[in-house]
């Protein structure tokens, strides 16, 4: 196979729909007599509900049905588990999902009351004025730490507010404690916040009574897990569901299949009305009504050797997981898998507790917990590079685990069920490549030097982190070569932006000698494929793409058999190029695969048996286990001592995610997670108030970064290719937002020579609000 | 009770609509759900992200904080003009496409508009410049570095081309 677009930089097939404002995405689908829906969501994070009179909005001119949890009836249950907890002996997990309208309490601000049909969505949001609703209001648990003392439980029947217990243990930390020169002890506070893509969620439902066919538009990562959790929900057979998710406007982690109340709900009237019935979120709603990702608390500690090895490791945290836990462990776990990072750490002893709270519900966001993971393991690096007087990148280069140590065993039960462990790696010269970029040795020497001398307070950092990505349990694509010549492919994944219609189509058009303009992706469209998991945990190019190569294969094989018939020549006589297979070196003698596919299904005659009509082949692809990319992040900031405002000098990302598929868009997925990282580390905060009311639910209070805060970024890769699946490919998505958080805190520390004036920062996000603060303590000391 | 209604004209991407509107009807709204052109987004509905930006009369404005009864007699230019009637893509469009300016493309509208407008004020605008002119759209996947060196390369090809 020649590789003409595998590897190369191809601009994407995609962009002139979407650059010409014809992209289909939710609030586009326009049908023939639909209704618009409104929920009315709760004012209050914790309350019991008296009552709740829907008769006022029933009146409005224009308005077709209100429902509250009563009218569901049956319909009424608790929502799925969407992830179960993994197989972890002594592990407790307390299952709680979300309703799909709330029915004795209401457990966060923003859980759906009741829901009202309408002409449009202004009459519907008129109408939700006209309900009466009375509540009697309870105390709120916001704080995780007083969540566990206090006598007021998120769920009644619990008896506690405990989500999860779950200890991990790797070697024996008691060892690691008892032989260590140095032990090193923090508290640590990681807040994620929330994914806000641009696009808000949606849902369109229609349901066709004389079909008995229900077609749902829904802007959802996993279109196959949605369309068979809503037929079971419903009372329909898979094949009456068609789930849709057309273009997403960013998706992040927030918008899989969460059997978000909306998405419940709408099929349901559709089925009752026997109407379409369209709901789009607004962005208010958003900050409450999708699911963030928020803080943990951790309590840590280092076990270090004379010359700054690392012992072992010993954490306690908590998680704050919100009034439901639907996701399961997932949070958490990567949290306390990722903890371990490119080191090598001989004994690891880490326990989490998840907290129920009467705060939205948390879900993985892009990182999905390993953020907090690697902050505690950064941070605690920093500390000892201090305290043993050892420089921050020497300290990290010393407990890489070696390039012959692969695969690495981590031996803890990780996100997929499985021990985790490395699959494959070289760590050192990405820390190499990325201390020289960033000009570590020239910086820390002289330039900083010099620049203090000015007054100028510069610093700079230097962070680690692995990203556990492209795990199962599968995926699966069609290819499809059409007597137009063209090749359809179709897949189960969801796409938001990743560049999916041109990666895959990359990878089928050097297996089959096309243009890769000539090859139309389809995905997130059940009814046009069948089977798959979902766009999640950076999976999509290794699972899903490994599938496609799979079967573009096959067709490959199929194509060259079709065509040594019909020549009546050997399979290696021929050649596959440009859209035809032609015998090598009689250039005139061609068939054009569009031909080939017209044959392989004829009109006449018997085909032998066992023949498959059609050129086409679909096939599937599990890993078995995840893939593990890796890398390093360096950056040189500069702080305004006055007013913190914090300029970014410079940024490098150096990375390893084995093979690369399309360079351009793997440029593009790290820019946008690096963006996110910065948001995280220094912007992006949730303030609640102790009655978990969300005091800053607008784009103009919640700061997402901009062009001005988001800098230049220099990217450099090295490849080291997993040998878990035959393109050698691991997953990318999630790693430039996981290790901004520790960088930042370093840099600026470095910057306002903080270690200096005894101040450590050991919390995200940071803030020039938060910085004067913690400035001006150590002041007052 | 009937709400009242406003009988409006106004011109889009040089194709003139009558129409008859609420007076609490978002210019948003309406260009996406009567006009049905919907390459219009909405991303916030307070005028934050820039995904809505639309032209009025040559100028950028965010559709979602304006009434489509305000914008009788106005000329409006959306994302749906840009590229040229034989489809070939305007020098920004191709220049996005070309830097991988776009992930998702939701944003996109909206960046294109507040550009095209921006680069003919301003045609040669230093890279800080550009980033402030860019600072009030909101993209959430690129990290803004190849919209901006999309943005650059365009100015260069449309200052090229300029009579």
């Amino acid at each position: 196979m020649t590789t003409r677009f595998f590897g190369a930089p191809v601009k994407r097939n995609e962009d002139r729909k979407l650059l010409t404002g014809q992209g289909l995405f939710i609030d586009d689908v326009e049908l023939p007599d639909m209704l618009h829906a409104a929920f009315l969501r709760s004012h209050v994070a914790h309350a019991r509900i008296r009552r709740i009179d829907v008769s006022k909005a029933l009146k409005r001119p224009g308005v077709t049905a209100v429902y509250t949890a009563a009218d569901l009836g049956a319909y009424w249950k608790p929502g799925p588990i969407l992830v179960p907890p993994p197989p972890i002996e002594g592990s407790i997990f307390n299952e709680r999902t979300q309703v799909p309208l709330a029915k004795d309490k209401v457990r966060h601000v923003g859980e759906p009351l009741a829901v009202v049909v309408a002409d449009n969505r202004y009459i519907a949001e008129d109408a939700l004025d006209d309900i009466v609703v009375d509540l009697e209001i309870l105390p709120a648990v916001v704080d995780c730490e007083d969540a566990l003392k206090t006598a007021t439980h998120v769920h009644d029947d619990l008896g506690s507010n405990i989500s999860a217990h779950v200890r991990q243990t790797k070697g024996d930390y008691r060892r690691a404690a008892a032989n260590a020169h140095l032990i090193l002890k923090r508290r640590f506070l990681y807040e994620h916040g929330i994914s806000s893509p641009i696009e808000t969620r949606g849902v369109v439902a229609q349901w066709n009574a004389r079909g008995a066919q229900m077609t749902i538009w829904d802007t959802t990562q996993a279109p196959v897990f949605v369309r068979n959790g809503l037929a079971a929900m419903l009372g329909l057979g898979e094949r009456q569901v068609r789930v849709i998710a057309p273009f997403v406007g960013g998706g992040f982690g927030p918008k899989i299949m969460m059997f978000y109340p909306e998405e419940v709900v709408l099929p349901w009237i559709s089925m009752r009305l026997n109407r379409p019935v369209k709901w789009i979120e607004d962005r208010l709603e958003h900050f409450f009504a999708t699911t963030h990702e928020r803080g943990q608390i951790h309590d840590a500690e280092i076990a270090l050797a004379a010359d700054g090895r690392i012992l072992g490791i010993k954490d306690v945290f908590l998680h704050d997981t919100g009034a439901y836990d639907p996701y399961g462990l997932t949070v958490p776990i990567n949290s306390q898998c990722t903890l371990l990072g490119p080191y090598v750490v001989p004994d690891y002893d880490s326990t989490f507790t998840a907290v129920f709270t009467n705060l939205p519900i948390v879900t993985p966001y892009r990182g999905a917990g390993r953020q907090h993971g690697v902050f505690v393991m950064e941070r605690l690096l920093d500390l000892a590079a201090h305290e043993l007087k050892i420089d921050p990148a020497e300290i990290r280069r010393r407990n890489l685990i070696p390039p012959d140590a692969f695969p690495y065993k981590n031996e803890i039960i990780y996100q997929d069920f499985e021990p985790l462990e490395y699959d494959s790696g070289n760590y050192e010269p990405v820390l190499d490549k990325a201390l020289e970029a960033i000009g570590y040795k020239q910086f820390i020497g002289e330039e900083q030097a010099k620049l203090r001398a000015q007054g100028r307070c510069v610093g700079i950092g230097v962070a680690c982190y692995v990203e556990g990505t492209g795990i199962g349990p599968y995926e699966g694509a069609k290819v499809q070569v059409q007597s137009n010549g063209k090749v359809n492919v179709a897949t189960g994944i969801g796409t938001q932006g990743q560049g999916h219609f041109t990666s895959f189509a990359q990878i089928v058009a050097d297996e089959l000698g096309v243009d890769v303009t000539d090859v139309d992706i389809v995905t997130g469209d059940t009814d046009q494929f069948y089977w798959g998991a979902g766009t999640f945990a950076s999976r999509g190019a290794v699972v899903a793409g490994t599938a496609v190569s799979e079967a573009s294969r096959a067709v490959r094989k199929k194509a060259l058999k079709l065509a040594s018939d019909a020549f009546e020549c050997s399979e290696e006589d021929l050649v596959l190029a440009d859209g035809k297979v032609s015998i090598a070196g009689i250039a005139q003698k061609f068939i054009r695969l569009g031909d080939l596919a017209e044959r392989a299904n004829p009109m006449r005659g018997a085909v032998a048996p066992g023949t498959e009509p059609g050129l086409e082949s679909t096939q599937y692809f599990g890993p078995p286990m995840g893939a593990t990319s890796n890398g390093v992040h360096a950056v040189i900031v500069e702080v305004d001592p006055q007013t913190f405002d914090l300029k970014i000098l410079k940024y490098v990302v150096v990375h390893d995610c084995g093979t690369v598929i399309n360079p351009m868009i793997l440029a593009g997925q790290i820019h946008g997670g690096v963006a996110q990282g910065i948001g995280n580390a220094f912007y992006e905060k949730l303030s609640f108030d102790d009655q978990g009311q969300l005091l800053n639910a607008s784009l103009a209070d919640y700061l997402l970064p901009t062009a001005l805060e988001v800098p230049r970024m220099e990217l450099d890769h090295t490849v080291t290719p997993s040998p878990l699946n035959p393109l050698g490919i691991k997953g990318a998505g999630e790693a430039g937002a996981i290790p901004v958080g520790p960088l930042f805190a370093q840099a600026i520390e470095d910057a306002l020579d903080l270690k200096r004036k005894e101040v450590e920062l050991l919390e995200i996000p940071l803030s020039p609000s938060r910085l004067f603060e913690l400035t001006r303590k150590a002041r007052k000391k | 009770m009937q709400p009242e209604r406003h009988d409006i004209e106004l011109s889009v991407n040089g194709t003139v609509y009558r129409r008859a509107v609420e007076s609490r009807t978002l210019l948003s709204d309406f260009l996406r759900h009567d006009l049905e052109l919907a390459g219009t987004h909405v991303g916030c509905e307070h005028g934050v992200c820039g995904a809505c930006t639309i032209l009025l009369d040559g100028a950028p404005i965010r559709s979602c904080l304006m009434l489509a009864v305000q914008a009788n007699g106005h000329e409006l230019s959306t994302v749906e003009g840009l590229a040229g009637n034989d489809g070939e893509l305007h020098p920004v469009q191709q220049a996005m496409h070309d830097h991988h300016g776009l992930q998702c493309g939701y944003c996109t509208p909206g960046i294109l508009m507040t550009m095209t407008a921006y680069l003919k004020q301003n045609p040669q605008p230093t890279e800080h410049e550009l980033r402030e002119a860019l600072s009030g759209n909101l993209c959430r996947c690129t990290g803004y570095q190849n919209i901006v060196d999309a943005m650059l390369s365009a100015a260069q090809i449309m200052r090229a081309a300029a009579p």
